[in-house]
């Protein structure tokens, strides 16, 4: 057997002081200076680290972002003269998908590398739109996992990306037609994607690189930025061609690892063609927008011999516009796709990515429960460097996907030393997939390659409320204002 | 021939005599009484709703204690100056309606009110700030709580959430009212309704066991909460004449006076299992899964590993403790029903409960483990649990417990085994009205865990791990925290807490014209559904 694959991570502390999400209101005036006082007795010291600063200069100001909100002290002090209140700089990160809380523990699983525990059960709501709107399936007595996730077997998370034929042809003299299969394997399902909007990427796609390299997986990166890097670090790295670099990008192509992305154009095949003269064993993947018609362009492809996609949806993981359709979520379009290919017969030759709005771990395993084999990260590899998802993060256009943006970053997330940064989300993804392979231990599969297209071994929401509620007395919503 | 049947014999009365010696406790049960009396809130300064400033200029005329008459301002005789608002105690806007309130009676206006800053750092979706508050308030008073916290459901915007009986919808409630009102003229005494329940349906010789509310308390084992917290829960379940369970890890002597009310668990890791405790309990709870951590198992960390905890579970002190998933001895049907043969064995007169978590097979599970021979069948819901698990674990696997009770419910039905068995849901019940819903849905009962955490004081602040662990001192083995609560504070909140529940149950029974909670049982018809858009069983069935 090879050696388990495992991701090192260390301790890395933001660069940025923390953004809590309370603090207290504190009327000292009134302070009756008694000997009891609950600032002593906070059990996290949350008080004495902020006073650390009064004593010594250097030290970091702590404006009580460690406070866990247990209202100890406020229902304790002698004249109760402490309030708690949610910090609004929290409240005012993100938007409506990257919420507040998403992006808090974004930050502590770049910090530790560890996956998020708490207790006292859920605390979310009921459900949501797209991904929140699937559960994914455990098993039990009548079909048990052989060992559980401490158990001695190893769950696999590796997949292969690259064109997979079904069977062999021969001429008639015995010669073979088919093309030895030339696979990539990466141990993660899931690649470091390019950010979802123009940002500056010297520092970043070195650090790209560098965690694709330690993970295992690979790096997508612009030809054009992908050229600024030093050749031993191209080898985890997959380079984005546009119609017009192929012709440049030479070198690029013979360096860089086995897999060349194209984006999509009307003659995707010649590129092709073009980047398969220089680099016979290429794999040659095509970078699409995830919109209507998707299935039918990855149909047309495939048999044009291009077995390798990459569908990118918006940020919030919805498809993007096109011809005046609303956009649906991943899920929807994806397990469309799913079922197309199925019934085309193309499904297992053809290996999907989708990337955008694939913010938590558990959005990876639910997006390949969809249909992907693999999914992209984009935007949360920002958050892991301290980003807020603020106003400035302009989704880029599929035909000008980096560059530098009119608004700089205003954390400079952009400067941040690259062996850093590639620390940051190496963490990052370690918490994603040791929270993998907690779902994949859960159903008792042992390979995430196994649960591609596992709509049985999920629970959605439009199915099962039908099938738990559709015989009640249904009333309208809004008659209770609920 | 003649050999074998005297063995027969011989292998048959050891084990009736056995009968007779483990027909009681070896322990002395202690008695604890059904009383309800006040127990305020442990802290200086409870929490309410609402915030009542009073500026310097106040004159302390006391005109405002004259207005109030919840007793939000007082100035006690002989005092020059009032006493700080209590203002956990105001209802807020409500009482403006009413005409005179102080805000507009004071001749200073110098009070001001708002909505209290830090009672909304509190909760969350699923549990909402109301919720907590008005837990705090069942198990200080043992009554319903006031009208301006809403008490019966939270905001997660599903499940429970969504679910209403049609009497709280104001257009349906003339019909259902007058429909009620034929039914239950001869129902008045409150003695009259009964919300008790039979667990053994099977029928099988053995002892029969009853609860006088349908409600017990969920595992929590020795090391993961305080003995205080553990004691309360037994304390409490002995009043009502109800069940507690240990969790995994052990039964601990301070348990013994309340054997005939405890439940004691048999999970993956066999951790604290032996014979005699199984030998001296009534029911005998099988942990396959847990719903806050579906098919993941257990993972006691080296740190709370004490020397106490570890003496119990015969481990060494300091080592982490794993406890597997799954049963590795259980890989189907046959092997479960050993299992259980295994444990009938042993205690004669216990009856089985199997506690499974929720997946797409749910009711398949089920009905295996009615034909292993259980008597109870928990399912733990996805949304609940009281313990540390990870994040991911809590939302995305396996499925919540509304979902699961009318699958199940259902299946048993069509397999003609409904009323073989006793079905109990557990995992988000977080009400007096969830758990009546998640009766009418197919339950016969319900557990629940964060509910009796609340009542003692926990904010969901879900610290439960960090650092010295529980910084309220509910789950904390911390000898200085966990002495912020006193064991009989905590047997009263918690006594007070089912009063105030079963005051519920009574309540929407004899709103419903029923006069037991065993004919509320799979009553969805009584239910409705607040829906974004129809939909339908047609529909469903395609």
């Amino acid at each position: 057997m090879p050696d388990r694959y495992h991701i090192h991570t260390v301790l890395t502390p933001p660069r940025f002081r923390r953004i809590g999400k309370f603090g207290t209101v504190d009327w000292r005036e009134d302070c009756s200076r008694c000997s009891n006082c609950v600032k002593l007795r906070c059990c996290y010291d949350v008080y004495k680290h902020e006073s650390a600063h009064d004593r010594d200069p250097i030290a970091a100001i702590q404006t009580l972002n460690e406070c866990k909100a247990c209202l100890s002290c406020v229902q304790g002090c002698t004249k109760g003269l402490l309030n708690l209140s949610v910090n609004p700089e929290f409240l005012e990160m993100g938007d409506e998908y990257w919420k507040p809380d998403l992006i808090l523990s974004t930050w502590n699983q770049s910090d530790t590398g560890k996956i998020p525990v708490s207790g006292a059960g859920y605390r979310g709501r009921f459900a949501g739109p797209g991904f929140d709107s699937i559960w994914t399936d455990m098993s039990e007595i009548v079909r048990p996992t052989r060992d559980g996730i401490h158990g001695r077997e190893y769950i696999s998370t590796s997949v292969d990306i690259g064109p997979k034929p079904m069977r062999l042809s021969f001429a008639a003299d015995g010669k073979m037609y088919t093309q030895p299969s030339r696979l990539l394997e990466i141990q993660v399902p899931l690649v470091l994607d390019i950010p979802a909007w123009p940002i500056r990427q010297t520092e970043l796609a070195k650090a790209r690189a560098i965690a694709a390299k330690e993970l295992k997986t690979v790096a997508m990166i612009s030809a054009r930025d992908a050229m600024q890097l030093p050749p031993d670090q191209l080898q985890f790295v997959v380079p984005i061609f546009h119609r017009d670099e192929i012709k440049i990008g030479g070198d690029l192509i013979s360096l860089a690892g086995t897999m060349v992305q194209l984006l999509d154009c009307e003659d995707v095949a010649e590129m092709a063609e073009a980047v398969l003269a220089i680099k016979p064993q290429a794999i040659i993947s095509v970078r699409l927008a995830l919109c209507h018609g998707a299935a039918d362009r990855i149909v047309g492809l495939s048999r044009q011999g291009i077995k390798v996609f990459h569908l990118c949806a918006d940020l919030h993981g919805r498809e993007q516009l096109g011809n005046g359709q609303p956009g649906r979520h991943i899920k929807d379009a994806l397990r469309e796709i799913h079922a197309r290919l199925i019934s085309e017969g193309l499904r297992d030759e053809i290996t999907l990515t989708v990337s955008g709005g694939i913010a938590v771990a558990e959005h990876m395993a639910k997006a390949i429960i969809c249909g992907a084999d693999l999914v992209g990260v984009d935007t949360a590899l920002l958050v892991a460097l301290g980003c807020r998802v603020c106003s400035n993060a302009h989704p880029a256009t599929l035909d000008e996907p980096t560059g530098v943006s009119a608004s700089p970053c205003p954390i400079g997330v952009d400067s941040a030393d690259s062996a850093y940064a590639a620390q940051r989300m190496i963490n990052l993804i370690g918490a994603w997939h040791g929270q993998l392979i907690e779902v994949l231990g859960a159903m008792g599969i042992r390979e995430v390659r196994r649960v591609r297209g596992e709509v049985g071994r999920a629970i959605f929401m439009e199915d099962i409320e039908k099938e738990a509620f559709g015989d009640l007395l249904q009333v309208p919503r809004e008659q209770v204002g609920a | 021939m003649k050999i074998i049947s005297d063995l027969d014999i011989e292998l048959v009365q050891p084990l009736e005599l056995d009968v007779e010696r483990l027909a009681q406790s070896e322990w002395p049960q202690e008695i604890v009484n059904r009383e309800i009396h006040p127990a305020p809130d442990r802290y200086r300064n409870p929490i309410g709703r609402y915030r009542i400033n009073r500026l310097a200029n106040c004159l302390a005329c006391g005109h405002c204690a004259e207005v109030c008459s919840l007793g939000v301002h007082v100035k006690p005789d002989g005092y020059a100056y009032m006493l700080r608002p209590q203002d956990h105690l105001c209802i807020g806007p409500a009482c403006t309606e009413n005409g005179a309130s102080c805000l507009s009676e004071c001749p200073q206006k110098a009070l001001t009110m708002l909505r209290n800053p830090s009672a909304d750092c509190m909760g969350d979706p699923r549990w909402s700030s109301d919720l907590i508050l008005s837990t705090w308030h069942q198990a200080a008073t043992g009554d319903i709580p006031p009208s301006h916290l809403e008490y019966r459901h939270s905001v997660s915007g599903g499940g429970f959430d969504r679910i209403r009986f049609q009497f709280e919808i104001p257009r349906l409630s003339q019909d259902v009212l007058e429909k009620a009102y034929e039914t239950n003229k001869s129902l008045r005494a409150a003695d009259s309704i009964d919300t008790g329940l039979d667990l053994n349906k099977r029928d099988d010789g053995r002892p029969q066991v009853h609860i006088d509310i349908p409600v017990y308390g969920g595992g929590m084992s020795f090391g993961s909460v305080s003995i205080h917290t553990i004691l309360a829960k037994a304390r409490a379940a002995a009043a009502w004449n109800s069940f507690t369970c240990t969790g995994e890890g052990g039964y601990p002597d301070r348990l013994k006076p309340y054997d005939d009310h405890v439940i004691t668990q048999v999970a993956t890791g066999l951790f604290g299992v032996r014979e005699d405790t199984i030998q001296s309990v009534r029911i005998v709870e099988f942990k396959y899964a847990q719903g806050a951590k579906p098919g993941l198992g257990g993972h006691l960390l080296g740190d709370k590993n004490t020397p106490a905890v570890a003496r119990m579970r015969e481990a060494v002190a300091g080592n982490a403790l794993f406890s597997p998933f799954p049963f590795h001895s259980v890989y189907s049907v046959e092997d479960h029903k050993k299992h259980l043969d295994w444990i009938k064995e042993v205690n004669p007169r216990c009856i089985v409960s199997v506690k499974v978590s929720t997946p797409t097979d749910v009711d398949m599970v089920a009905v295996g483990s009615y034909y292993a021979g259980a008597h109870i069948i928990h399912l733990d819901g996805s949304y609940g649990g009281t313990g540390a698990a990870p994040d991911i674990a809590k939302k995305n696997i396996a499925m919540p417990i509304e979902f699961a009770i009318p699958k199940v419910h259902k299946f048993l039905a069509a397999e003609g085994i409904r009323d073989r068995i006793t079905l109990i849901a557990s995992g988000g019940i977080r009400t007096a009205y969830d758990m009546l819903k998640a009766i009418a849905l197919g339950a016969d009962g319900v557990v629940i865990g964060t509910a009796e955490l609340v009542a003692l004081g926990c904010v969901r602040c879900a610290c439960c791990e960090s650092g010295r662990g529980c910084p309220r001192g509910i789950a904390s083995t911390d000898s200085e925290l966990m002495m912020q609560m006193s064991m009989d504070w905590a047997t009263q909140r918690l006594i007070n807490l089912h009063g105030a529940w079963r005051k519920q149950t009574v309540a929407v029974l004899r709103r419903l014209g029923m006069t037991s909670i065993r004919d509320l049982r799979g009553r969805s018809d009584v239910l409705c559904y607040l829906a974004d858009k129809p939909i339908s069983t047609k529909d469903a069935a395609k």
